[in-house]
């Protein structure tokens, strides 16, 4: 449940912190290859996850993968280098590093797709607002603080929770990542995972259907509160 | 600094340089794991462990093949996610256009609580429906049964909500009228007249229930039992293990598995996106 609720958080919330200034400079900059900049972004979304996650698991090799093999290259460099681990990481083996691995492709699949969420969301922000803006002399960064983010305020909650459910419910990935057992002291180990386990390898089906509607009150429960804390005080979003 | 810089200056300032480096930094972040795939496949076991990793095609694509259709029934496999992909798909489309209609252009009794309950299902997190999902299918004789993947999703909530949508923004009422005084029979209007001008959007379901059947990997592992009825994602999956996993012909499988995808996209990639987001958002 832990391991659910940390993969979860760590790999929703920075879907949207990228996603939602990534959607600003797409909006703003880009004309002619808007869609093909947005479809990088979103091809992810639509490959197998199986296929994606093998992918990974090559990348993320230990000794020959070719993220440690960055990592170390950088580790060579003066300066930053100190920032960088001198030996290669053990990115699936080790129980710490598997849910960083694990957040990072459930990232990547991801950000696109919310992208595509604020880039419809930014769309419908009127274009006269920036105008009048600009006229009282506001900086670009007050006009994103005061007109960019409260417009896109319901699309923020709408993904936000979309990613917490999506997020409660993650499967695939760390089931592929982990070869289906949840690594290293279960550190990839996620409740859904943990639910198929108790139902289909170990054949207790009556546990595991307890355990789904646990986890199937936390999500309606986190609905709710998302719910809750993204209504502005009127109480219309 | 984001949003002013395309009405603000004539020539390029830092900002949007900057902005534009990082967009593309993260568009060949997205791309890298693709390109990996595809260079790998075409590499030996032996050669991805190395240190650089190969970095450009190499020559060992069909040995690759030859390994992984040693190792599992790939071929079997690929048939298998084409047929059940192909077959959940027409289906789909068959009963969403239906269902979307009724639901849009008739009157009917509990129509409103019916119409609830159905997109109430769109809530029901997929985990929750796994067990159930089996027995059911465990109860039916359909485990190992590749109906058992295509025929529960048929008329499936999200697919009807599209057509709903569709059908009321885009066919008048008058004219399902007219044609029924013109003594059209009602199975008639749905074929002659609903069908062709749903088309844009039996396109897009199309290509989402397509996809989606193609990549299904929780809903084949629950139901596909032995490996003979494997489906391409499982498939692939069977060929990790803990000790000797074949990585070269492995990428190969999933090169392969993810070449249709791309075809796809790279023709319908506006479709697509919008499909799939406008689903999500209303």
């Amino acid at each position: 449940m832990n391991n659910t609720f940390w993969l979860a958080i760590v790999s929703g919330v920075p879907q949207h912190l990228v996603a939602i200034p990534l959607a600003c400079v797409i909006h703003a900059l880009f004309v002619r290859t808007r869609n093909a900049t947005v479809g990088v972004y979103f091809l992810p979304y639509i490959t197998s996850t199986v296929a994606i996650a093998m992918m990974f698991s090559t990348l993320f090799s230990t000794d020959y993968g070719l993220i440690n093999f960055v990592l170390s290259r950088m580790a060579q460099l003066p300066w930053v280098g100190q920032f960088f681990p001198q030996n290669g990481i053990d990115w699936l083996g080790e129980s710490q590093y598997i849910k960083p691995a694990i957040s990072f492709v459930v990232f990547w699949r991801y950000v696109g797709f919310n992208t595509v969420l604020y880039l419809a969301a930014l769309q419908t922000i009127p274009k006269d607002m920036y105008e009048a803006a600009t006229m009282d002399g506001a900086n670009a960064w007050k006009q994103f603080w005061y007109i960019t983010l409260p417009s896109l305020k319901p699309m923020i909650f709408f993904g936000v929770t979309l990613s917490i459910i999506g997020g409660l419910q993650l499967f695939e990935e760390p089931f592929i990542l982990t070869g289906g057992r949840g690594g290293t002291d279960q550190a990839g180990m996620t409740t859904s995972m943990y639910m198929y386990r108790t139902a289909f390898d170990f054949n207790d089906f009556g546990t595991a259907s307890a355990l789904s509607w646990i986890l199937f009150v936390f999500v309606a429960v986190l609905t709710w509160l998302t719910n809750l804390a993204f209504k502005p005080k009127g109480g219309e979003a | 600094m984001i949003n002013t810089s395309s009405h603000s200056s004539t020539h390029p300032r830092m900002s949007e340089i900057s902005a534009y480096l990082l967009v593309g930094l993260g568009a060949l972040i997205m791309l890298a794991p693709f390109y990996f795939m595809f260079v790998f496949a075409t590499h030996s076991k032996a050669d991805i462990f190395t240190l650089p990793p190969p970095l450009l095609p190499g020559a060992a694509f069909f040995d690759n093949l030859k390994i992984l259709t040693e190792k599992i029934p790939f071929w079997n496999s690929l048939g298998w996610s084409l047929y059940i992909a192909l077959a959940s798909t027409a289906l789909t489309l068959v009963f969403c256009s239906m269902g979307g209609y009724a639901f849009s252009m008739f009157e009917f009794k509990f129509k409103k609580p019916l119409f609830i309950l159905v997109m109430g299902t769109m809530l029901i997190p997929s985990f929750l429906s796994m067990i159930p999902t089996f027995m059911i299918m465990d109860l039916l004789g359909w485990i190992d049964q590749p109906h058992a993947l295509y025929i529960p999703g048929a008329a499936s909530a999200f697919g009807i909500f599209l057509m709903r949508q569709f059908v009321m923004s885009s066919i008048p009422k008058d004219l399902i009228e007219a044609a029924r005084m013109d003594g059209c029979s009602e199975l008639g209007i749905y074929a002659r007249i609903v069908l062709p001008l749903l088309q844009p959007a039996l396109g897009t379901l199309g290509l989402i229930t397509f996809i989606a059947s193609w990549n299904n990997f929780i809903g084949p592992l629950v139901v596909m039992r032995s490996p003979e009825m494997y489906t391409l994602p499982l498939a692939l999956r069977s060929m990790q293990s803990p000790v000797d996993t074949e990585w070269g012909a492995l990428m190969a499988g999933s090169a392969i598995a993810t070449v249709p995808l791309l075809i796809l996209f790279a023709f319908s990639s506006k479709r697509l996106i919008e499909g799939l987001t406008t689903g999500a958002v209303k």
